[in-house]
């Protein structure tokens, strides 16, 4: 195996997009922090380093990232991409963040619950991350600010096969890059 | 054909121990010891032929190249076949004229297996024979060529060869599979793609990742696999060679880039995009990098699967409100047709190596389970009975299918005969193994 091409395509790939897992540390990881800032789970913790080109944040905007860093996750029914009621003010917060500060971007990561076909499932999680995303554009972010990823059910919040944990997995999360 | 049912227990519990065994000795001898997995087979066939395969001459008995045991555990692999167990072998003949038929007969074993291993020129030679315990009569012998190393691959052809002489279908045991291995827990887990032999020996890795690998696809000759990884944050779409490693990101486009399938003349490959915030089907050539787009609907698109002819494409839509599968023209602006009507889920088509009929994922009475649809008759036939069974893939020879279970809270991997009637289950060491895919045959030798 030659793990040459493999690191050199990791990095290749990195700077294509702003990340929201932690990370074991590991050669392609390490060698792209630059890029790699606020790695979290929450995908809020900009505190870790400066943003490339990004410049110093205000401590307003600190301020508002971190109160977003509670609120960043739009849970869905079964085999729906349709934003609950409750969640609707998520949304909405993270909206008047990106059109407050225009140069904040959001990664929209879609995921979906464990059952039926993988593939499928991955469409499941664009379909909401889509909802989001358009959701977002109407109340004025600009589709600068947004991209999306769907890791249908490959990347699930809590382990088990049960109502509990699907409905915990069937979710977007809005992960702020900067 | 007669055989003993009470027997058929312990004999099978017999040679998934032996199985274990072995494992555990590939993992104490092979580079990587990663999600070995093991046969248990979880239920068998009332009418198994039992077959007697001796204990090869030349060669110590046990241990990862013990020939006449990788044989048994072919046959006992493909369902058809109920082997002896080693204790209950009257006679260790390895030559045909040492064999006493009357002692095979009072075993109620239809046939008969043995044969020798012998050091010579270019490395080793082993001879077998099979026979006929009825009859006596000699039905196969061939002398095949080796080395030490080469010992396993030798006996899994002659398990094909003897497969292919007792039910006409050639044997599929020389064959791989690869297969999407996870350890640890959300939300840190290491994904890596596997390849191992078909009967789970000797697993080794393709290439690993801190984010999701899935959908691996072999091509047509078995000498790359596609994959999507998510290594660069989005999905990617790579091709890479088994034998050097070497690999190519093939699409990585803004959004969704997901379930590769080569075309049957490996040049293109169908695949996913969501290059408008919804998934379409396309076709991507190659060598020209040039991208021909099948489907445009505003629904769910995915999981494409050539026809046999390269003319058309099946695919899981749920343009219909669920997802059903479809089948469309090849080329640029066709129109699809439905193909599945019944349960209210059917997706992920694969087709038979026939191409007469697809295996599915299909919803039935609450649970997901695997089923194939034939293409003449529509019938839906289901085939598994567990809760969440998916990723359905046939051997080349279409005699069984390989797919994802749970076991409890774990993914592993099980097979079912095309006919429903016989399961087993490969259970792995470690973590999840998801997304089998079987290889297909390698080039002919005869």
């Amino acid at each position: 195996m030659k793990w040459t091409h493999a690191v050199a395509f990791a990095l290749l790939a990195v700077g294509l997009a702003g990340c929201s897992k932690p990370k074991q540390v590991q050669p392609e990881t390490t060698t792209q922090a630059p890029v790699d800032s606020g790695a979290q789970t929450s995908g809020l913790g900009s505190e870790n380093g400066p943003a490339t080109g990004a410049g110093a944040m205000s401590a307003a905007q600190q301020q508002a990232l971190a109160a977003l860093q509670s609120r960043n996750i739009v849970y869905f029914e079964y085999d729906s991409s349709e934003i609950r009621a409750d969640y609707l003010s998520v949304v909405a917060a993270h909206a008047a963040y990106l059109t407050k500060y225009p140069t904040a971007r959001v990664r929209l990561e879609g995921h979906a619950d464990e059952r039926g076909s993988r593939e499928y499932n991955i469409g499941l999680g664009e379909r909401r991350a889509q909802t989001v995303r358009k959701a977002l554009i109407l109340q004025g972010v600009t589709e600068a600010q947004v991209t999306t990823v769907s890791y249908g059910e490959e990347r699930p919040a809590v382990e088990g096969s049960d109502e509990s944990a699907y409905a915990q997995n069937r979710r977007v999360e809005l992960v702020q890059v900067q | 054909m007669t055989f003993q049912r009470a027997q058929a227990r312990p004999a099978r519990m017999s040679i998934a121990r032996a199985f274990a065994w072995f494992f555990v000795l590939a993992g104490s001898l092979a580079t990587s010891a990663h999600a070995q997995l093991r046969l248990d087979i979880t239920q068998g066939v009332r009418d198994a032929v039992p077959i007697a395969v001796v204990p090869f001459g030349g060669q110590a008995e046990g241990g990862p190249n013990d020939v006449a045991a990788v044989v048994a555990g072919d046959l006992q692999l493909s369902g058809r076949f109920k082997p002896l167990e080693r204790r209950d072998l009257v006679a260790r003949p390895t030559r045909g004229e040492q064999v006493r038929f009357e002692d095979w007969r009072l075993l109620k074993s239809d046939f008969l297996v043995i044969g020798h291993v012998a050091p010579e020129a270019s490395g080793l030679a082993v001879e077998f024979e099979l026979f006929n315990v009825q009859t006596g009569q000699q039905l196969l012998t061939q002398r095949l060529v080796t080395s030490e190393r080469g010992l396993r691959a030798t006996a899994h052809r002659i398990a094909d060869l003897v497969f292919e002489r007792l039910t006409g279908v050639r044997g599929a045991f020389s064959t791989r599979i690869a297969y999407v291995a996870v350890d640890g827990r959300p939300p840190s887990q290491r994904y890596r793609l596997m390849v191992a032999d078909a009967d789970g020996y000797g697993p080794r890795i393709v290439t690993e990742s801190s984010e999701p690998i899935m959908s691996p696809a072999w091509s047509p000759n078995g000498q790359d696999l596609a994959y999507v990884s998510f290594e660069g944050k989005a999905s990617a779409i790579y091709v890479q060679r088994l034998a050097t490693g070497d690999r190519r990101r093939v699409s990585a486009r803004s959004g969704i880039n997901g379930a590769p399938s080569w075309s049957p003349d490996g040049r293109k490959l169908a695949l996913t995009l969501s290059r408008d915030g919804n998934l379409d089907l396309y076709v991507l050539d190659l060598a020209t990098q040039g991208l021909t787009r099948l489907t445009s609907d505003s629904a769910i698109d995915t999981e494409p699967e050539w026809s046999r002819d390269g003319a058309s494409v099946y695919f899981t839509s749920d343009r219909a409100g669920s997802a059903q599968v479809y089948r469309v023209g090849a080329g640029s602006g066709q129109e699809a047709q439905r193909l599945t009507f019944t349960n209210g889920y059917n997706a992920r088509p694969r087709l038979s190596p026939d191409g007469e009929s697809l295996a599915l994922v299909t919803l039935d009475r609450g649970a997901y389970r695997i089923a194939t649809y034939d293409l003449k008759t529509r019938n839906v036939h289901v085939l598994t009975d567990g809760r969440q069974d998916e990723a359905p893939s046939f051997a080349p020879n279409g005699a069984i299918l390989i797919y994802a279970t749970r076991t409890g809270a774990k993914g592993t991997l099980a097979m079912v005969s095309a006919d429903g009637r016989f399961q087993q289950r490969l259970s792995s060491d470690s973590g999840d193994v998801r997304e089998p895919v079987w290889s297909p045959f390698p080039p002919l030798q005869r």
